[in-house]
């Protein structure tokens, strides 16, 4: 380990090999800001999940969060909408402001930002119903009854499942494969027209071909909605986001371990040409 | 056979030889004769309340269902069970009536709406409910439940809600169908409340978090998640309640009043199937009356039987439909 910083550019052999069917992303100035995230922390407890980290993510772009496990990656992409609040004794500190409003604001409605902020989640979880209904009981409860067919169709048209299910669309949701039901949990997301999809994890629990089916729709996707996806798969990372936000464990003054915003950047520039050197070890394969 | 022999023989094929072991044959006796006796024990008290039975039911005949009468005097004795069987089903499917939606609302409570500190003294409170003996409740049915009921309860309902014939003229004995209906309801409360609560504790975190993210509120994902997933165990805990409540006697017989007569008036005595077999049964003289109080017994262990084959019924259906492989086309 007695690399420079500065020729990291020259010595790193990425283990990960950058897609190049990316277009190229305009300048970040340009690019309309969903989040801006500003000295987000969070715990459970007295125990610290993640410290201070402020980060933008941009419209209609696939923003990857990579990093350890126990980084806080999903303790970060949950505060997106709220989704901690579940959750007995977590406290979060900072700002979340979504098209410029503070999403931790105490007059939020986290219902309402969940309805725009929609998330699918690490395994696989349809409703114990059938596949249309999986589909049209969020519609229906959130009263976009007009058009319920053509609503579902879409739906699952755009989560690449239609064909795969429209002769038994009265059939269990529990019935379809895994990957399949990974899809239909991401039809059931963008059938709310949600704003922003978050996904943590979403293909961790599925195979390599299942994968690959997620990974092109999230390709697909992000021409309608902005993507935040937590994955542990660098490789995943590499081939969708845009935009990748490296996580790490540091610890803390008093001895305590908490996640932390290590480098965000390009996704190319992470995996090629890191700031730092956590990240380089971590893209390199030397950690985590 | 010399004893080199044996060492090459053991050494070649060590595992040969089968020992009967002490341990395992008591314990196969054990198991088998407790399970045998359990059996049995089903066997012999059908059989001995059929026969018991006997008399009365070549007497009357299948007349003795349908009969509205109970008249033990000697030399003019008929018996029929039909206000009684009207007795328990009208107390037991009230009381179910009335426990369902607060066993119900005492479930979502504890799993999903109080705030995690009471939930479980509260949730030990309920359960205390359920250890009460019935004898006490029935007690303080009398004592302290009946009065306020007669003198409150019963004449407002009777004045706000009279003309529907459930609700008619309170009968001043202070005993009624309706006083037995809130004993029962407070009896099959608990457990009925506390299955509930496992069954919602049972729903996966992920399939609420699922609606939530919807940006469905906390009802709506109570009302299209946490409900349909538990529903097949819901209507096997209500079914479950329904046979205690058929099955009560001491506290009903405590509160009810007696009575040999069928009407809709909630406020008026009545008597079940367990509560003339408790009232009755010590105080029987003739053959004829003991025949007929088995008979009573005996449409009890038939209801009991068909309450029970249907919860377990539905728990398995709704077992295979969690699973999904059988809607599989």
């Amino acid at each position: 380990m007695t690399k420079e910083p500065e020729d990291v550019s020259t010595t790193i052999e990425p283990t990960v090999r950058v897609e190049t069917r990316r277009q190229p992303m305009p300048p970040r100035e340009r690019l309309e800001r969903v989040f801006q995230i500003e000295n987000l922390t969070a715990s459970y407890g007295p125990k610290p999940a993640i410290r201070n980290v402020s980060l933008d993510v941009y419209k209609n772009l696939v923003t990857a969060i990579i990093g350890p496990s126990g980084c806080g990656k999903s303790t970060f992409i949950r505060c997106l909408n709220r989704m901690n609040d579940l959750i007995p004794h977590f406290r979060q500190t900072g700002t979340i402001r979504y098209h410029g409003q503070d999403i931790l604001a105490r007059d939020v409605d986290p219902v309402a930002v969940r309805r725009t902020i929609g998330m699918v989640f690490q395994r696989p979880n349809p409703f114990p119903k059938s596949i249309y209904d999986n589909v049209a009981w969020g519609l229906k409860v959130l009263g976009m009854r007009d058009d319920l067919d053509g609503r579902v169709e879409r739906a699952l048209t755009q989560a690449a499942l239609w064909d795969e299910v429209k002769d038994r669309l009265k059939a269990s949701a529990l019935s379809l494969s895994g990957g399949q039901q990974q899809r239909l949990c991401i039809a059931r997301a963008i059938a709310v027209e949600p704003d922003v999809v978050l996904m943590d994890e979403p293909a961790s629990a599925l195979d390599p071909i299942a994968t690959q089916a997620i990974e092109q729709l999230m390709h697909d996707l992000k021409r309608s909605y902005s993507i935040v996806i937590v994955t542990h798969n660098m490789q995943q990372a590499a081939r969708v986001a845009d935009m990748t936000a490296f996580f790490s464990i540091s610890t803390g003054e008093e001895g305590e371990r908490f996640g932390e915003l290590v480098e965000y950047d390009a996704t190319e520039k992470i995996f090629t040409a890191p700031a730092d050197r956590r990240t380089e070890d971590y893209v390199t394969g030397r950690f985590g | 056979m010399s004893s080199a022999d044996l060492t090459t023989d053991v050494a070649r094929r060590p595992f040969t030889g089968r020992r009967a072991r002490l341990g395992d044959l008591v314990l196969e006796g054990v198991a088998g004769a407790a399970a045998l006796a359990a059996c049995a024990l089903v066997g012999l008290i059908a059989w001995k309340i059929v026969d018991g039975a006997r008399l009365s039911l070549s007497t009357f005949g299948p007349g003795f269902v349908t009969r509205i009468a109970w008249n033990p005097v000697a030399g003019r004795e008929v018996y029929g069970a039909a206000s009684f069987l009207f007795g328990t089903a009208i107390t037991s499917l009230a009381a179910l009536l009335l426990a369902a939606p607060l066993a119900m609302g005492i479930a979502l409570f504890l799993t999903e709406l109080a705030p995690r500190a009471i939930r479980g003294p509260v949730t030990a409170l309920v359960e205390t409910l359920a250890a009460i003996p019935s004898v006490v409740i029935g007690l303080w049915g009398i004592l302290v439940l009946g009065p306020q009921l007669r003198l409150h309860i019963e004449p407002w309902l009777h004045s706000t809600l009279g003309f529907i014939p459930l609700f008619g003229t309170p009968s001043p004995a202070g005993a009624s169908i309706f006083t037995a209906v809130v004993v029962l309801t407070i009896m099959i409360l608990p457990i009925v409340a506390s299955i509930s609560r496992e069954l919602f504790l049972g729903v996966p975190q992920e399939l609420k978090e699922g609606a939530l993210a919807l940006g469905t509120t906390r009802w709506e994902m109570v009302r299209g998640v946490v409900l349909p997933y538990a529903r097949g165990g819901i209507a096997a805990a209500l079914i479950l309640g329904l046979g205690r409540a058929i099955g009560e006697a001491i506290a009903v017989t405590q509160v009810i009043g007696g009575g040999v007569f069928i009407h809709w008036n909630l406020f008026d005595g009545g008597d079940t199937l367990a509560s003339k077999i408790a009232a009755e049964y010590q105080g029987a003289t003739s053959k004829l009356q003991i025949s007929s109080l088995i008979s009573l017994a005996l449409i009890l262990l038939v209801f009991s039987l068909v309450v029970n084959l249907l919860a377990q019924w539905i728990v398995r259906r709704a077992a295979r439909s969690h699973g999904g492989g059988t809607v599989r086309p």
